[in-house]
């Protein structure tokens, strides 16, 4: 039973990052129609930027802080002077672009930082709680990696829900061409979209990077986990992307713990060929045709 | 208040508008007519941005607004109700009208004088917009133009799919809103019998050219254009 529990606790921990690259997948996805295959590396890039000034600053809520302002800026500026480009040409064209940027983040931050893995300061403690004699598999950090992520998606549902911008926003990635008939600023909005996944990007990196380490290919896999939990709840549903996160990090902690962490990756590929033939548009899209 | 002057517009080799020139005035309606593929949609979106002009020029008040973005051009007070409705489905009654004026701030019309308008749509502003029917939705896409108080009004084909006792009521709100807001409304229809009833001015493409402008007593009375394009 502690082992279930241990299981569940750690896979929701796991499930919240894999919940925050989904999100930032699903902002891009519901806004342009571009899977953003330069997640991980945008990621990969604000982790390394907040390593840096933790080294030299020493604190690490300012590197934290500047992780998500950078992904802030580096989302809008890679939509402005990237993506802007490619927003109404064939989707081939934003794959291409995506990939090509991603190689191109991966083999800069080579560059820069070397392609040793570096180990990532935690926000607390990684030693787990302790319950009675039993200490658990669930850490102090876990409980912040858990609570920041579901405060940053409830923030985000509240901008969507209850504001201005939000509502602009949501007029612009469902109909561009009414929202500007309306005075929607609908590329400004799409520039705010990108920024937006960025922070949500920036954040899973810096909660992730305690466990995986900081390194150029370090967070592939939590991009292709991303991916599946961002399918598995609808590439257009934001709740659907917190929610997939969570079901993706409890499956796989499961297959994990009870079967071994070599089958976790082949696990995840079964949920994802699983929900593409019984629900494509994901559990948590509502189904609507779509002209092709 | 709006003046288009040969105003060209063309889909690679097709000129879809080739050389259209119309005004129209404060507090009037003015029809555009004509069959399927005269140009009168490319007419619209050529004068709201949406399609780059060829040539020729569209003032608003005054100012030239040919070459600038829709948002711009919304901006400048002119409100452009698209064909098929346009309501945002995703969103609720309330959410599409707020989103129409927030452009304006706080000059946008309070959704109130749009629900006094049109009662339906209190009574539904909870509502997805998915599950309105077709009048209702051509209400709130009405409204929702509204609640930026503009100064033009360009309606696609309002009527299209509607029932005939709906669109008799929509073309008499049209005529009320041009009278008692002073709008210029710029009616694109194939209905030209509901449509001339309450325009003070007909004009009738074919093949993206003017073949007729006149009064509409007189394009009613001529029996050539109306075997030839108004169907009726």
């Amino acid at each position: 039973m502690t082992k279930f529990i241990d299981l569940t606790l750690s896979g929701i921990s796991t499930g919240a990052v894999y919940a925050a690259v989904a999100l930032a997948l699903v902002l891009i996805w519901r806004a342009t129609r571009i899977v953003n295959f330069a997640q991980g590396a945008m990621l990969m890039i604000t982790t390394f930027i907040a390593s840096a000034v933790i080294s030299s600053s020493g604190s690490y809520w300012l590197g934290f802080a500047v992780a998500l302002a950078a992904g802030l800026v580096f989302g809008a500026v890679v939509e402005r002077v990237l993506i802007r480009h490619v927003e109404n040409a064939p989707p081939l064209n934003a794959v291409i672009l995506t990939l090509g940027l991603y190689t191109l983040l991966v083999a800069a931050a080579g560059m820069i930082w070397g392609n040793s893995p570096r180990s990532f300061p935690a926000a607390f403690s990684l030693q787990g709680y302790k319950v009675g004699a039993t200490r658990l598999l669930f850490s102090p950090n876990d409980a912040f990696t858990v609570l920041v992520v579901i405060a940053v998606a409830g923030g985000l549902a509240l901008l969507f829900r209850f504001t201005p911008l939000g509502l602009q926003m949501r007029a612009a990635a469902f109909a561009p061409e009414v929202a500007r008939l309306l005075g929607v600023r609908v590329g400004r909005m799409l520039t705010v979209g990108w920024a937006l996944a960025a922070v949500a990007g920036a954040l899973a990196g810096v909660l992730v990077a305690p466990s995986v380490f900081l390194g150029p290919n370090n967070f592939d896999p939590i991009l292709i986990s991303g991916f599946v939990a961002a399918v598995l709840g609808g590439l257009d549903s934001p709740p659907g992307a917190l929610i997939g996160g969570l079901v993706l990090g409890l499956a796989l902690s499961y297959v994990s713990g009870y079967e071994g962490s070599a089958l976790a990756p082949l696990a995840a590929l079964v949920i994802l060929i699983a929900v593409l033939m019984v629900r494509p548009g994901g559990l948590f899209s509502a189904a609507k045709e779509r002209r092709v | 208040m709006l003046a288009v002057d040969d105003l060209r517009t063309h889909y690679g080799p097709v000129r879809a508008v080739d050389g259209v020139s119309l005004t129209v005035l404060e507090g009037s309606v003015t029809a555009v007519l004509g069959a399927n593929g005269a140009g009168k949609t490319s007419l619209l979106r050529t004068i709201t941005g949406l399609v780059p002009a060829s040539g020729g020029r569209v003032t608003l008040a005054g100012e030239e607004i040919t070459r600038l973005p829709v948002e711009e051009i919304v901006r400048r007070g002119l409100a452009h109700v698209p064909e098929g409705r346009g309501v945002i489905a995703e969103l609720t009654v309330a959410e599409n009208l707020r989103l129409g004026g927030l452009w304006r701030r706080k000059e946008a019309a309070p959704a109130d004088e749009i629900y006094d308008l049109f009662p339906r749509l209190r009574e539904r502003q909870g509502q997805s917009a998915s599950r309105l029917s077709g009048g209702e939705r051509q209400m709130l896409s009405i409204g929702r133009a509204l609640m930026a108080r503009p100064r033009v009004l360009l309606l696609d084909e309002p009527s299209l799919g509607l029932a005939p006792v709906i669109v008799a009521q929509l073309m008499g709100l049209i005529r009320r809103l041009a009278d008692t807001l002073g709008l210029a409304v710029l009616l694109v229809e194939q209905n030209a019998r509901s449509a001339l009833s309450i325009a003070n001015r007909g004009i009738v493409l074919n093949l993206g050219q003017v073949v007729a402008d006149q009064e509409p007593h007189k394009l009613a009375a001529d029996e050539r254009l109306r075997h030839a394009y108004l169907g009726f």
